[in-house]
């Protein structure tokens, strides 16, 4: 086979209603099988004494016959004059969702079958529309087993009115409606005398029309950052930032903007590994920039272009998801969301609709979604994440859900939730509700330690002397008889953060639980200090919101990349010691923290 | 972006994801066409980097220039070679060409198990040492969570039901019935303790494609794959008493190209020279369940 276009076909529809059949005919029609393959199969059935079945050529090729039925999506290729094909065939089992949601995601177009005897199944409906939410526009339907239909116009005109009445609910147009059998070949790969009151093209002919996935180069650029290299080891010292364009493009000297962090800086180069110099390139490249000034940029931000219309921030939003998870999906449960590079901590907030399979009418009062429901939902970050409406550009509006290591349920971003209220505001509401107080008062502690209590998180970039003027400060406050505590990140991670698997990954529950800890230990009337590298602003205004109605202080050293929030204090990168620390407790003792005698 | 270049953005983003979400990984380097166009592709990811180390199952009935190939490239490219070995076997002559078990009991015992012990870190780790040029015993003992495999679907069957991120048991089984799904670019990179995913870049590439690369790129491939004078060559590489050569004047990458083009090999399974796929009807299929790459 040549190194042609290569088009990815699905096929998808009930079971049983031939799409095995289709494949085998396509695959003889093309002149597609291997030598002597139809000839072989045909004289195994005459052996066996049972009527040949195109659909057997498959299960020949792909010798999987272990239960009768497909079990998984897998591949066969065909090519015409034009280009290569790919069919993708995906089981129609009800059981095997996940195996068809795999295939039809894989491709650029897809063929839904329908028997023309049997009419519109369940799995015809819920096929059709998890093609629409895996964004699959190019979509033929072929209502196929004609012959058992006698060839009949009614027959395939009924069908096509239902069928496009339900399409046009859920926002899909079909590209044709191709009556064909399979079992005769009518329509397969040219027209047929049976069906001469038809005019549309054949399958064959309309495959040859769909189109290659778009390159998207005319959109706004949106690359999500996979990761930022840096392989000293290797006496390399570029600090690479790399992932795949999803869309637009891009050139040297471009300014960009990475979010949700709101962090800007400038191209400076297109970087390459046995590849010309680039000054320019664009979607759908996986490739890496250098920039000109070094920040502190996590990955998962989507970089943007400036000028170009941005994604939305925010951390609740509206989505269609259809769940194929063994555990439905409920509320009050912390699951992974990953959409593009990103991966944050989710919740399912409402459940605003869910829709019966088989009708796709809805079903009201549902509290949760279970296996194979497909529903309309709010739900929201532990943070803010960026993202598009799929309907502006689908690679950074669609997402998965992880629950219990396995990818649950997937899904599109159709809107931005209007309510301003949080799942964090809501736990520390009712957090401080609950909150069990001993005898002694917080104005009595403060009294006998000479001090309030006060939670001191210092950041910026790693190498900027953060630690030593954290540790300082806690030396300078304990001489001077006050109540503080120098918790250093790894003595955390090692031991209450132990059961995580990654402090990176989980970085909202590490964070989570650096605020829960400090609400505490402010409550004892410790000055309790931390260091965390590189946060952000979201990050900040969690541990805020955590450690309330206790106080917070930040102090970033280094550059101020926080474009929302503002930290009580900025040094300069490498301020000296001593210096820092006097200018900390000066402001503690003039916001009334620590006595004036202390300066 | 024609049909190479858009295999290469989908390889290189499958294995940048690989290196976000496994500290342990691991690639696996069969020294052949396929793994070797896999590392060049992490080249490309990493930018002229392979960040992780690459291990090599040294059957011990691999054709030598296999094996002078394979240092010299490492050492040129700087890598951090692994090589497993199943050395109870081979010193109690449990091999087939020691003919005291048949060919899939052999690949079982030599292949297999070698990767399954290797990769858990249960038996040693050889490592070269970049400058002496031998191999040290490595002190890193720990398991790999992430292997990359450079499987193509178009191989053969059982293939072509692989994941890009694909999940084994602890044993290294696979069920082959109940894989994750996967989304648009979203993979399975979430993994219960004691299991780990096997990664697969290469499995849109066909046969083809990996030559075509091959000489777009000019990636330097041992010279087994071409006509060795005598009107033969080999097309899969494995252990010499079980792998056959076709019948092929094709002299360099070019040649090589032109001949598959022509259709020559298009009803000949790819693999049809190794002779351990024929002894059982699944073969291949019950290996792989097994963990066999
Ligand atoms: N009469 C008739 N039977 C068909 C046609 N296409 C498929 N079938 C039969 O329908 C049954 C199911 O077909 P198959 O292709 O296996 O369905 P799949 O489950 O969708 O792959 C088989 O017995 C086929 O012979 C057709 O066009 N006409």
């Amino acid at each position: 086979m040549e190194t042609k276009n290569l088009l990815k076909i699905v096929i998808v529809g009930h079971v049983d209603h031939g799409k095995s059949t289709i494949i085998g005919r396509l695959l003889a029609d093309t002149g597609s099988l291997p030598n002597g393959k139809l000839e072989q199969v045909q004289e195994n059935c005459r052996r066996n004494s049972k009527p040949f079945e195109y659909a057997f050529l498959l299960d020949a090729l792909k010798n999987e016959q272990r239960q009768g039925i497909t079990i998984d999506m897998a591949r066969c290729f065909f090519k015409t004059a034009n280009r290569n094909y790919m069919i993708i065939d995906a089981p129609g089992h009800i059981e095997f969702l996940k195996n068809m949601v795999t295939g039809a995601a894989r491709a650029d177009a897809a063929l839904l079958v329908i028997d023309a005897h049997e009419g519109i199944q369940e799995n015809s409906k819920r096929h059709g529309y998890i093609l629409g939410m895996l964004g699959i526009k190019q979509v033929a339907v072929i209502i196929n087993k004609f012959d058992l239909a006698d060839y009949k116009k009614d027959v395939y005109e009924n069908i096509v009115k239902e069928y496009s009445e339900f399409l046009k609910n859920i926002g899909v147009t079909a590209s044709s409606f191709i009556p064909a059998s399979g079992r005769f070949g009518d329509n397969i790969v040219k027209g047929s005398e049976n069906i001469s009151w038809y005019k549309g093209p054949s399958i064959l002919e309309q495959l040859e029309t769909f189109a290659l996935k778009p390159d998207n180069l005319e959109k706004s650029f949106r690359m999500p950052v996979q990761d930022i290299y840096k392989f000293t080891e290797q006496n390399d010292e570029r600090r690479i930032v790399a992932g795949t364009i999803e869309t637009g493009s891009i050139k040297v000297g471009d300014d960009v903007v990475f979010l949700p962090s709101g962090k800007e800086n400038r191209i400076s180069s297109i970087e390459g590994f046995n590849s010309p110099v680039r000054k320019e390139i664009g979607a759908p490249y996986a490739t890496g920039f250098t920039l000109a000034t070094q920040i502190y940029i996590n990955p998962g931000e989507i970089m943007c272009k400036k000028g170009d219309a941005l994604p939305t921030v925010a951390s609740r939003f509206h989505v269609n998801i259809f769940w194929m998870g063994k555990a439905p999906f409920i509320k009050g449960k912390k699951y992974k969301l990953k959409l593009a590079a990103a991966r944050v901590n989710a919740e399912l907030v409402d459940i605003i609709n869910v829709l019966d399979a088989s009708e796709l009418s809805s079903i009201k009062g549902k509290k949760q979604l279970d296996r194979h429901d497909v529903g309309e939902c709010i739900i929201e970050t532990l943070k803010p994440i960026a993202f598009d409406f799929v309907t502006d550009i689908e690679s950074t509006g669609r997402f998965v859900i992880v629950d219990n290591y396995e990818i649950a349920g997937g899904g599109i971003v159709i809107g931005k939730a209007e309510d301003e209220s949080s799942l964090l505001k809501d736990h520390v509401q009712k957090r401080e509700y609950s909150w069990e107080r001993g005898l002694v008062t917080s104005s009595v502690r403060a009294g006998r330690n000479h001090h309030r209590g006060k939670f001191i998180v210092f950041t910026g970039d790693k190498d900027s002397g953060t630690r030593e003027i954290a540790k300082n400060l806690e030396q300078g406050l304990f001489n001077l008889n006050l109540n503080v505590y120098y918790l250093g990140m790894s003595s955390l991670v090692g031991g209450l953060d132990s059961d995580m698997k990654a402090v990176i990954e989980d970085r909202d529950e590490h964070i989570r639980r650096i605020g829960e800890l400090a609400r505490i230990m402010t409550d004892a009337g410790l000055i309790f200090i931390t260091v965390i590298d590189g946060a952000d602003e979201y990050d900040l205004d969690k541990l805020k919101l955590l450690n309330s109605p206790n106080e917070i202080l930040v102090v970033n050293v280094g550059e101020n990349y926080y474009t929302k929030f503002s930290p009580d204090l900025n040094f300069p990168a490498n301020t000296p010691v001593k210096e820092a620390t006097e200018k900390i407790k000066g402001l503690m003792s003039a916001s009334d923290i620590i006595p004036s005698y202390c300066i | 972006m024609d049909h190479l270049e858009s295999l290469e953005a989908q390889s290189v983003h499958i294995l940048r994801e690989a290196y976000r979400e496994f500290k342990s990984l691991v690639m696996l380097w069969s020294i052949g066409k396929d793994s070797t166009v896999l590392l060049w592709l992490a080249r490309k990811a990493f930018f002229g980097h392979a960040p992780f180390p690459l291990m090599h199952i040294d059957t011990a009935f691999k054709i030598p220039e296999m094996i002078e190939y394979r240092n010299n490239i490492a050492l040129e490219w700087k890598l951090n070679l692994i090589v497993g070995q199943n050395k109870k076997a081979l010193e109690e002559k449990q091999t087939y060409p020691d003919g005291k078990i048949d060919r899939l009991t052999c690949c079982r015992y030599l292949k297999s198990e070698a990767l399954k012990h290797t990769l858990a870190g249960e038996w040693p780790r050889y490592r070269l040492n970049h400058s002496t040029g031998k191999f040290d015993i490595d002190v890193n003992k720990e398991a790999y969570t992430g292997v990359i495999v450079g499987v193509r679907a178009d191989e053969e069957g059982s293939r072509s039901k692989e994941r890009y991120f694909s999940p084994r048991d602890k044993q290294s089984d696979w069920n082959v019935d109940d894989q994750p799904p996967e989304l648009w670019n979203q993979y399975k990179t979430d993994f219960a303790p004691g299991t780990h995913i096997r990664v697969h870049p290469l499995l849109d590439w066909t046969e083809l494609n990996i030559w075509e690369y091959i000489e777009k790129e000019n990636i330097p491939i041992t010279s087994l794959y071409f006509d060795n004078g005598k009107g033969k060559r080999y097309r899969s590489l494995g252990c010499y008493p079980c792998t056959g050569s076709v019948e092929s004047t094709a002299r360099n990458v070019k040649e090589i190209i032109a001949e598959l083009k022509s259709g020559k090999f298009a009803n000949i399974a790819e693999r049809s020279g190794r002779a351990q796929d024929k002894d059982d009807g699944g073969g291949l299929e019950t290996l792989r369940r097994e963990g066999y790459m």
